[in-house]
């Protein structure tokens, strides 16, 4: 198993989000966590990236076969876990090249492997642009500065492409998105979809899910997933509604 | 982007322990401590200047004389003895040198250690330089080339010796030794530095450097730099310098002269790599320096360019007179604090002539618990009628036991003038931090990247050459601060 969650408690000030999660995912897998605002979905993936200030109180991360509850957030990127942020953050004056070509070669560092080629890397950005329909003029830029909602996501899902994770979570990537470059953002990852890779893919709404198709959907609610079940899990959630699942963990 | 591996002394850099701190044993022939007007004697009988020579130095030591150390500048450090400095040190030298097989190995290795090579691959590399160890330019190259300009680069002795009529017209024209405490000390004790003399509509087809370095324990170093600038002439001149590993502190009180004249323009950029001190604020350098431009020609222009990193405390303010009409100055700065680093630096623009205008970037950068003021003058007398001043000063914090200080002067004199005034403090972010972490990059380089980034509108003023050695250097400055 690619990533395995064991009774996983996660904490925020002390306060309990997460109470008891378990996920399996396999390579070659597309999971999707669905859930109303507020179940703890977000947590889950800063509490898997390692993210400070999310105290994991109990519980088991395993990935590749390995604990990583301790590894720093570099290291877990490096292992192979990347993070799509529901919020790209702005980083002035760092162009997107520097700072690609800085990622890029941290992982090939932290596997051995020597930095790549600056004409080596400028031909594998000119080929993911491509894949992403991300125009010349965003990458030339500094780091998401000045832009639109739409052009950070597509930015994030181009990262994605070029730094080829293992594994690949997906916050909120279809918030803010217009239809056109939610369909550019999922043609994104339906191409880099592989026997070798898994995604797992936080959504609010099953709209992004008619795009990218899930194996496994699960429900998460007050901090635990309380249903999983296969694409259509997805469909009946958006016709019956979150209530729908409230009343069933009530009963 | 290509690097120059003769020219990179930064290259190698990858720890946070200063690199830069070894010691070159070689033989030196040195002044007794203190300051008499007989160890003014002894500079000047060292260096076989002419009488006129002597006897500016001893006006200027007369002077200091009656003046006190100001202390007004937002740094604390403990009083100066200056009897117990010493003012003059030079490697000895058995003959005129004639090629580099003639310089002492010892002193060539030291050259190699800082990635300073003087020999033809220079040409390649499209820089003239003259270093200076201990004061005394051993080895001047591309006089040749510059010489088919009639472009004059040469150390300041020698242009005493040689160019007397034109060190005499403009030495202390733009920073009299009654200027300030530490010019007046300078002028009376200034051991060498450099002379650079465009001719009148000439391009310098190289950017010309300097390499500083102070060598010997116990010896401030007192350079001095004569820039001129003839009519429609231009030239960049690059200084950068790093100093040995020392646990007393050294005092490097420089000058720095530029004139233009008119429609001249000089681009002046520097790397101050002084030895900072240790973790703990122990030693460093003190960089008590006057620096200042004369556009003294209608439409003349002149350019500081600074990105400093190193000393214990940087007190200085590169500074333009903007006399001619339609005159030009900017300052693009850089300053960065870490441990217990103090820096008190800006500049001064003074408008004379009419529609003169001036540029004003200041980024700070403040680590540990160290201080950094940004202190700028604009002034705009009544004649400088239509003149335009835009300043910005930006301070980025890291961490919470530094400090950043902005103390802005603004005088304005006639009312047809414009000055604008931006300021903003900043910290980096932890979101910020966290997505370069996400992304693989570790706190250390996502501190680089960022502040990198944060700086750029100043690195990119830079020669390219000084520009790849200064973002390295940002990112050494400010490892481990942090954590």
């Amino acid at each position: 198993m690619l990533l395995n969650i064991k009774n996983l408690h996660v904490s925020i000030d002390g306060k309990e989000i997460i109470k008891g999660l378990n996920l399996g995912v396999n390579k070659g897998e597309v999971h999707a966590i669905m859930g109303p605002n507020g179940t703890g979905k977000s947590t889950l993936a800063a509490a898997i990236t390692g993210r400070e200030g999310y105290e994991i109180t109990e519980g088991e991360i395993w990935f590749k076969g390995k604990n990583i509850v301790d590894l720093s957030p570099e290291e877990r990127a490096n292992e192979g876990i990347f993070l799509s942020f529901q919020y790209p953050v702005e980083i002035p004056g760092v162009s997107m090249t520097n700072f690609m070509r800085t990622a890029i070669n941290a992982q090939r560092e932290y596997r051995g492997e020597p930095a790549m080629p600056a004409g080596e890397f400028l031909k594998l950005m000119e080929e993911k642009k491509k894949l992403v329909e991300i125009h010349s003029k965003l990458t030339n830029r500094s780091v998401n500065e000045g832009f639109s909602g739409g052009e950070k996501k597509k930015n994030e899902i181009f990262q994605m492409a070029l730094l080829e994770p293992t594994l690949a979570i997906l916050d909120e990537t279809d918030s803010g998105l217009d239809i056109d470059a939610l369909r550019v953002v999922a043609k994104g990852v339906n191409q880099l979809r592989a026997d070798n890779n898994a995604f797992v893919v936080i959504t609010h709404y099953q709209r992004l899910l008619e795009y990218i198709v899930p194996d496994f959907v699960h429900v998460m609610y007050d901090g635990k997933i309380v249903k999983s079940g296969g694409k259509n899990l997805a469909l009946e959630l958006e016709e019956k509604g979150y209530e729908w699942l409230k009343q069933q963990e009530l009963a | 982007m290509d690097k120059n591996p003769t020219n990179n002394i930064l290259d190698e850099v990858t720890q946070s322990e200063y690199k830069f701190g070894f010691f070159t044993d070689i033989d030196t022939e040195v002044a007794p401590k203190g300051l008499t007007e007989d160890t003014i004697r002894f500079i000047s009988a060292k260096k076989e200047e002419p009488e006129w020579m002597l006897e500016f130095r001893l006006k200027a030591f007369r002077h200091w004389l009656t003046l006190e150390q100001p202390e007004w500048a937002h740094v604390e450090f403990p009083k100066i003895n200056y009897q117990d400095i010493i003012y003059y040190a030079a490697p000895k030298r058995k003959k005129e040198l004639e090629s580099l097989d003639e310089v002492d190995p010892e002193l060539l290795d030291t050259f190699n250690k800082l990635g300073i090579s003087l020999d033809e691959q220079k040409r390649l590399t499209g820089v003239a330089v003259d270093a200076v160890i201990d004061s005394v330019s051993v080895k001047t190259t591309f006089q040749d080339t510059l010489a088919k300009h009639g472009i004059i680069f040469c150390s300041f002795s020698e242009a005493v010796r040689n160019h007397p009529d034109l060190v005499k017209q403009y030495m202390g024209s733009v920073v009299p030794y009654t200027d300030n405490y530490f010019a007046a000390l300078n002028s009376a004790v200034f051991s060498d530095g450099s002379f650079c003399f465009i001719p009148k509509g000439v391009r310098c087809p190289l950017e010309l450097s300097t390499y500083f370095r102070i060598n010997a324990a116990n010896t401030g170093q007192f350079e001095r730099t004569l820039i001129v600038a003839e009519a429609g002439s231009y030239v960049s001149y690059m200084e950068g310098c790093t100093a040995p590993m020392r646990d007393e502190n050294q005092l490097h009180a420089a000058i720095v002269e530029i004139v233009a004249m008119d429609e001249a323009e000089v681009k002046y950029s520097t790397v101050q790599n002084w030895y900072p001190g240790d973790k703990q604020g122990k030693g460093g350098v003190y960089n008590f320096v006057t620096k200042r431009g004369m556009c003294k020609g209608h439409h003349s222009k002149i350019s500081w360019t600074q990105v400093e990193t190193g000393s214990s405390i940087t007190w200085k303010y590169p500074s333009c007179v903007l006399m001619g009409d339609h005159s030009i100055g900017e300052f693009y700065s850089v300053a960065v604090t870490n441990n217990y680093q103090q820096a008190d630096t800006g500049t001064k623009m003074i408008h004379i002539g009419k529609n003169t205008r001036s540029t004003i970037i200041s980024k700070g950068i403040s680590a540990g618990k160290s201080n950094n003021s940004y202190r700028g003058l604009v002034k705009i007398l009544p004649g400088a009628t239509n003149s335009r001043n835009f300043s910005q000063c930006d301070s980025l914090l890291l961490g919470d036991k530094c400090g950043a200080h902005t103390f802005p002067y603004i005088q304005a004199k006639n009312e047809s003038s414009i000055i604008e005034h931006e300021a903003t403090t900043s910290k980096i972010s932890e979101d910020q931090l966290f997505y370069c972490n996400q992304r693989g990059i570790d706190t250390e380089k996502a501190i680089g990247l960022i502040v990198n980034g944060y700086a750029k509108e100043v690195l990119n003023k830079l020669p390219m050459e000084f520009a790849v050695e200064a973002q390295k250097l940002l990112s050494i400055t400010l490892e481990g601060s942090v954590g």
